[in-house]
């Protein structure tokens, strides 16, 4: 047997009430991609967590390159040869791109030379970044590729990347896996966290599978096909999403030539929108984060006015109408940020519920709340779309991510729109309540809605959509059908990657 | 009527000084992602402390270290409670000033009627404690641009969260900002009755440290700006007292509000430009007031 980069041996975390980890070992060999699979809250944050040293195991040993590894801090892990780049970025907005470079280094040298440092690295790896910008100004991409040249810099013997491709278009995703395979090339061993199936069968030599805190199971997922991956990691056959069953009819909404301001300096002006939605039809959205999505889905719910005949529901003008009005006639919408702008974090789900639902639904009466009847909806929807709480008094923040979506999607379905949008409808939620809530969108376009899904997930939009606009910038792209789509395509249309094509051409 | 320019920038720059203390520290506080209303009430433990000590030892030097010491220990109170605590850093800043206030005025009865020492004169015939104040605005602004350790402060005050992640001490960094800010407010309070006033008045602070807290704003988190901001403040202060020596016929009230106003318009001119270059230059730390619970 090779000398292992890492290992550990019946690692144990507990949480009160929880049990994270339970008697977990794996080892990760020198220059392998070694992948570590699990549905959310299986257990595989809690894990790398205590590799990094933010958290600290209750039982079992960690070794690395042999010698025991038990930082007690990310700084001692740092310097036994360990980085990591996080899920939610760890970046500091205001500071520039050296100054983040500098934070994630132990010793980091004067900034001048620092910055030459980091203009290397960049040149070596193929990854674009100017030392002096202001990681604010950065995209998604580019922010990953601060991270990435942190954790670089440091020589790392253990590289962990925390689900890094969420936020990134399929080509700068291949540019990531470029890198990932020069540097283990190098021998850098590589421990990499995802739900993308296709992702890991295509790039990872090894895969390690958790369920509920515990290693189900070892595999080589190159020879196994994604759907046996995920019956692993459910422990269980996966439902086969349901697209019968559907016929494209009547015109529900149309948007003709809608241009916005960015409502901040930050954000994305929208520029001459058209779209038309029929009715039993899902539209697919796609787009890297940041380039008017946010916006459209504003400027369709109500939150943003247009100028006057811009945004026709089944030929009804709404464009100046606000959210309340626009629910009355039955368009819906659901927002990315489900914790702050869905739901209320401290008011219970029956006063969330009111929130969207009591001008549909009938919730208030001359200005007084139907509690009753706002406390019977929010069981309706804790019922049918199987939200874990223990009850409607619940407070939202109290929800877990995806039962809080499932929430949040439920009950603007279960108010009957004529037309519902929704943006990011599964992120950050694990495949079976994104399942369901994906199966619960196809069921609303059976019933005759027009359904509006914008996203980055591109696998979700291929396997959802009838047909897919990119939004680029703000500007939206003249539909194409789904049907035979392929990735490659769709990257182009969302206009590749922000500054690679010249790097990768 | 004259009024000559430089002995205006003279006492200008005497005027400028409390705030400018106060506004320093709490600009170091506010970048590490505090939000301490309690400036006036460290100020005016300051003022007193100050007083007490250099007028029990005959030593105004010896006053202004044991205002700083008194500045940061009462800060600390606040520390303890919105580090420890978690508890509302606003609601606790607020507590910390009426705290402040009313201490002092109990614990100064046996100081009132008597007089400071007098101060020897520094360089230019300039008081000492405004020359410390000039030094610290470069002092602060290299430390806070160009030492790691103010990089971690900085980045502590901008996103908690990821300097947690990353193995930097949320809380040292705040505790030990926090202290700073009040042993500068304590100095800042200090030179009101060491220096200007030579004696110990109930309130004396007379709204300084609020003055300060909306420098640190209108500065956009600058060292620089602050002092633009402070010298702002004592320049009007000081043209509104000379007008009225010179007998303008404007009336009293008018001129005693001039300072204040001034200081209001200007930050509200400056934050509706902000409004829109928001993070083009360095404007509010991210995590400003916010608490950090860390989850083990």
């Amino acid at each position: 047997m090779t000398a292992d980069v890492f290992r550990a041996t019946g690692i144990g975390k507990s949480y009160p009430g929880v049990r994270a980890n339970d008697d977990v070992s794996f080892s990760v060999a020198p220059g392998e991609i070694h992948a570590l699979l699990g549905e959310n809250g299986a257990g595989k944050s809690t894990l790398v967590k205590m590799i990094y040293g933010l958290v600290r195991p209750d039982q079992g040993q960690m070794f690395l390159s042999g010698a025991p590894h038990a930082p007690h801090d990310p700084r001692a892990a740092r310097a036994a040869g360990v980085a990591m780049v996080f899920q939610h970025f760890s970046l500091f907005d205001a500071l520039t791109v050296a100054e983040n470079v500098a934070l994630g280094m132990e010793n980091p040298p004067p900034r001048r030379e620092l910055s030459a440092r980091i203009a290397q690295v960049s040149r070596d790896f193929g990854l674009p970044l100017n030392p002096a910008r202001r990681v604010v100004t950065l995209s998604a991409g580019e922010r990953q590729r601060v991270e990435i040249i942190r954790c670089l810099l440091q020589d790392p013997r253990l590289l962990i990347m925390d689900e890094p491709t969420s936020v990134l278009t399929p080509q700068e995703a291949e540019l990531l896996f470029a890198t990932l395979r020069k540097l283990a090339g190098q021998g850098t061993a590589i421990l990499y966290i995802s739900h993308k199936l296709d992702e890991i069968r295509g790039h990872c030599d090894r895969a390690t599978i958790l369920r509920h805190g515990r290693v189900v199971d070892s595999c080589d997922p190159r020879a196994h096909s994604a759907r046996e991956l995920a019956a692993m990691m459910v422990g269980g056959t996966m439902r086969q999403i349901d697209r019968s069953g559907r016929q494209a009819g009547e015109v529900m909404l149309e948007v003709a030539g809608l241009s916005l301001p960015a409502p901040t300096r930050e954000g994305t002006a929208l520029k001459d929108v058209t779209l038309t939605l029929r009715a039993g039809e899902i539209l697919g959205i796609g787009g890297v984060a940041g380039n008017g999505q946010e916006e459209l889905l504003a400027a369709l719910s109500g939150e943003a006015r247009s100028a006057p005949g811009r945004i026709l529901l089944e030929g009804r003008d709404l464009s100046a109408s606000g959210p309340d009005a626009r629910r009355r006639a039955g368009l819906l919408a659901a927002p990315e940020d489900r914790l702050g702008h869905a739901a209320v974090p401290d008011f219970s789900l029956t006063e969330n519920t009111l929130l969207t639902a009591g001008p549909r639904k009938g919730l208030v009466r001359r200005g007084m709340i139907d509690h009753r009847g706002a406390r019977r909806f929010a069981e309706e929807v804790i019922a049918a779309f199987d939200v874990r709480t223990p009850g409607p008094g619940t407070a939202a923040k109290a929800l877990s991510g995806g039962n809080l979506q499932k929430f949040v999607i439920g009950r603007e379905v279960m108010q009957a729109p004529r037309v519902l949008i929704v943006n990011q409808p599964t992120w950050g939620v694990d495949a079976g309540a994104a399942a369901a809530v994906r199966q619960s969108l196809l069921d609303l376009a059976r019933q005759g809605a027009g359904v509006i899904v914008i996203s980055q997930d591109l696998d979700e939009l291929l396997e959802l959509s009838d047909r897919f606009s990119a939004l680029n910038e703000g500007r939206l792209s003249p539909p194409v059908p789904t049907e035979g789509l392929t990735l490659d395509r769709i990257g182009l249309m969302l206009g590749g990657a922000h500054g690679m094509e010249e790097a990768r051409i | 009527m004259m009024i000559d320019p430089l002995s205006v920038f003279l006492v200008l720059l005497g005027a400028a000084t409390p705030i400018l203390f106060a506004a320093l520290g709490e600009l170091v506080a506010e970048r590490a992602g505090v939000l301490n209303l309690g400036v006036e009430g460290m100020m005016i433990t300051g003022a007193l402390a100050g007083f007490a000590a250099a007028y029990a030892s005959g030593n105004p030097f010896l006053g202004f270290a044991t205002a700083a010491v008194a500045g940061a220990a009462i800060s600390l109170l606040f520390a303890a409670l919105t580090q420890v605590f978690l508890s509302n850093q606003v609601a606790s800043g607020l507590a910390l000033t009426l705290f402040g206030l009313g201490l002092a005025a109990m614990l100064g009865k046996p100081f009132e009627g008597v007089r400071a020492p007098v101060m020897p004169a520094g360089p230019l015939r300039i008081n000492w404690i405004v020359w410390l104040g000039l030094v610290m605005v470069p002092a602060i602004w290299w430390f806070l641009n160009r030492t790691r350790r103010g990089l971690i402060l900085r980045a502590v005050g901008e996103n908690h969260d990821a300097a947690h992640a990353l193995g930097y001490n949320v809380r040292l960094t705040r505790l030990a900002a926090i202290a700073f800010g009040g042993a500068m407010a304590g100095i800042g309070g200090a030179f009101i009755s060491i220096a200007t006033v030579l004696q110990w008045t109930e309130g004396m602070t007379a709204g300084a440290g609020w003055i300060a807290l909306a420098i640190v704003v209108f500065s956009n988190w600058t060292a620089p700006g602050v002092l633009a901001g402070a010298w702002l403040f004592g320049g009007v202060t000081v043209l509104q007292l000379r007008l009225q020596a010179a007998g303008v016929a404007v009336p009293v009230q008018l001129l005693s509000m001039a300072p204040y106003l001034a200081t209001i318009i200007v930050l509200v001119a400056m934050s509706a430009r902000q409004k829109f270059s928001r993070r083009a230059g360095g404007a509010a730390p991210g995590s400003l007031g916010t608490n950090f619970h860390a989850l083990r």
